[in-house]
């Protein structure tokens, strides 16, 4: 066919060359376009192929599987029969032996949770009851009992009464806002009465399981309880230390640059140990605060402050006239705040904050140095027995890959927001 | 002026009242002894050379920026630090933006119904129906459910049109509201600007385009350094400027 067969004004749509089509036409273009491209091509693929042979070879073809003790490992290759005899001890730690399902379920109560909460469509009152029911049913499974403190429950009478009545001020009948008032009123009332010794000191047991103190808790439940809950305060906590910074009140504007830089300016190891070693030092003689708290606390201040600094970007990339236009409607700084300026700086800052929350999961391993048996320390332990001396490769690389796992799918999950949560906007 | 209102139909009690208003920038005097009394359905159209304080003179009605002398009455309330009140005046009057300024992370329908909903307290569904039926005044009512960045220009700031409508504001502020488009776009957005002249809607517009004030001002006001230095009904103003500065603007604005 001509092209003067084709209505004017049309042109005719070639097909591409063959060439630059399929698996071959690929190849082509780019593994072997120039002798250059050829040869760096073909020395990649050997070089990374012989590694791959060689680790292959030690990881599968001549490795150990099944060992009484670490003597019987002499097949020249990898000892996965230590990982076969130590993995109840490397995920879960000294937690005693029988009672391992429960730091188990609690692995997946909290992977439940997270993996529910990273739905976009919980994000609303849902992911309060999510984190409500999962973090009640891992604490339950890991501590076996809880008390939960008469004081605990008048403050959330007044918090939740409080926030309903701020909330819901204006469009809630009367009733309604007179029970926000009620309860609020109970709670508050009531504390001040137990602060001043007039109510007891009662407390509501949940005891279904024998206690295990935290000390005796180990391996992956206290990773991922110290980085999921690290990261759940410390993330609304940088949130408002950002919001601070940018204040035009001084004092505050002070104290949040003030708290920001001097955590910064601090390594991680030194507040650890300043929890673990000097806080009971200053605290009056008798209270004690749990160890495993205080490194928890720790890791909430520290992260908070890195996580206020990548926030506080997202901030100033946003337009003045995005301030100004929720202004002009009349919109309060809550308001404007919470609809119109955060929502769309945390679109921007997702990749360097998932970034951020990576490198803080894997900086909880730090805590080793306080004596926290995190999953790194357990990994490192299994290795202190004389029966099975000599295998440091086969931990490590075991602890690095479910490492990896996490990491990699905190990496994936910030993909998928950014394309999620960009649908729209984009042109 | 005398010629206030000539061709106010709604009524003469006075809506805004600026008495010797006066702002600095640092050294910068940017608004000196300002005085200018607003009636209720005037429309008042501002111009003058760039940085000669025309956006910043609207933009202390809604105390985007703040005075810091004189006095500013808006609705019978005076513009002060109190948070409440400047709340109460921004629930009264509404802004369109040079760069409109739309939300781009919500779809029009909920920039239209943002404010009603969370500063009215009206429920979701009657700001919705309030919302629809201006975006059918703007003409873009099929465009309700996409997001900012999927509009044209003329578009956009047809929607930030009705979305300061949205909140039945009794004064509506334009800061240059056609300066940041296309040329082609600029007749869609001052038409839906026109209409709401006709309707009786109490307007400060700051632009550039003389048709629009020959066509709806009722007093157009020339502001240079900060000070306002003539002001008069459009057709006297264009025809017999009085003061030298009015005349060089006028002929480098209209004779280009």
């Amino acid at each position: 066919m001509s092209d003067d067969a084709l209505p004017s004004g049309e042109r005719r749509q070639l097909a591409p060359p063959i060439t630059d089509t399929g698996a071959l036409g690929w190849m082509r273009r780019n593994l072997f376009s120039s002798w250059a491209n050829g040869i760096t091509t073909v020395v990649l693929v050997g070089s990374v192929g012989w590694i791959l042979a060689g680790f292959l070879e030690w990881a599968l073809f001549t490795a150990t599987f099944t060992a009484a003790t670490g003597a019987e490992c002499r097949g020249g290759g990898a000892c996965w029969a230590l990982i076969r005899e130590k993995y109840r001890y490397i995920f879960f730690g000294s937690f005693p032996y029988e009672q391992h399902w429960r730091p188990l379920f609690a692995v997946i109560a909290m992977l439940a949770m997270l993996v529910l909460s990273a739905d976009r469509r919980m994000w609303n009152w849902w992911l309060l009851v999510i984190w409500g029911v999962g973090s009640f049913v891992t604490f339950l499974l890991m501590f076996g009992q809880i008390h939960i403190p008469l004081s605990l429950f008048l403050f959330v009478a007044l918090v939740v009464g409080g926030i309903g009545m701020s909330l819901r001020r204006g469009i809630a009948d009367a009733g309604e806002m007179n029970a926000y008032r009620a309860l609020a009123a109970i709670g508050l009332i009531g504390l001040v009465l137990r602060i001043a010794g007039i109510l007891p000191a009662w407390s509501l047991a949940i005891a279904p399981l024998s206690y295990v103190e935290t000390s005796l808790w180990g391996g992956i439940p206290v990773t991922m309880i110290l980085a999921t809950y690290g990261l759940a305060f410390a993330f609304p906590y940088g949130v408002l230390l950002a919001l601070g910074r940018r204040s035009n009140l001084p004092l505050i504007k002070g104290l949040c640059v003030g708290f920001i830089e001097l955590i910064r300016g601090v390594p991680l190891i030194s507040l650890l140990i300043m929890a673990s070693v000097m806080l009971p030092l200053f605290l009056p003689s008798g209270t004690t605060i749990d160890k495993f708290l205080r490194a928890q606390v720790a890791v909430i201040l520290f992260a908070g402050a890195y996580i206020a600094e990548v926030i506080r970007g997202g901030l100033q990339s946003l337009p003045k006239g995005q301030f100004e236009a929720a202004d002009a409607m009349g919109l309060s700084y809550p308001q404007k705040t919470l609809l119109i300026i955060l929502p769309q700086a945390l679109r921007v800052v997702i990749p360097p904050l998932i970034n951020t929350f990576i490198g803080f999961f894997k900086d909880t391993s730090l805590v080793l140095i306080i004596g926290i048996f995190d999953f790194l320390n357990t990994a490192n332990q299994a290795l202190v027995d004389p029966n099975w001396a000599g295998f440091p490769a086969e931990v490590y690389l075991f602890a690095a890959f479910v490492y990896f796992i996490f990491c990699y799918s905190m990496s994936r999950y910030s993909k998928y927001l950014e394309i999620e949560l960009n649908k729209g906007t984009r042109r | 002026m005398a010629a206030t209102a000539a061709r106010d139909v709604s009524g003469t009690s006075s809506v805004i009242e600026m008495r010797n208003v006066n702002k600095w920038y640092g050294q910068f005097h940017v608004l000196s002894d300002i005085n200018l009394e607003v009636k209720e359905g005037e429309k008042i159209v501002i111009c003058g050379p760039s940085g000669s304080g025309k956006s910043t003179l609207i933009r202390c009605i809604n105390r985007l920026e703040e005075h810091q002398a004189g006095d500013i009455v808006v609705d019978g309330v005076t513009l002060s630090n109190d948070v409440t009140h400047i709340e109460a005046i921004r629930r009264e009057v509404g802004m369109v933006f040079q760069s409109f300024n739309l939300f781009p992370h919500l779809t029009i329908l909920d920039n239209l119904t943002l404010a009603p909903i969370w500063v009215k307290k009206m429920p979701k569904k009657d700001a919705e129906e309030i919302a629809m039926g201006l975006l059918k005044r703007v003409r873009i009512p099929e465009q309700a459910l996409k997001y900012p960045g999927q509009l044209s220009g003329g578009q956009q700031q047809r929607v930030a049109i009705a979305r300061a409508l949205c909140m039945r504001p009794k004064i509506m502020l334009f800061d240059e509201p056609t300066s940041a488009l296309d040329p082609e776009m600029v007749k869609e957005v001052l038409d839906v600007m026109i209409e709401l002249a006709r309707e009786g809607m109490t307007m400060l517009v700051v632009t550039h385009e003389m048709g629009f004030a020959r066509a709806v001002a009722d007093r157009v006001i020339f502001m240079d350094r900060g000070e306002i230095v003539e002001q008069n009904e459009p057709e006297e103003f264009f025809a017999n400027p009085k003061n030298e500065r009015t005349k060089l603007f006028l002929g480098q604005i209209l004779h280009r």
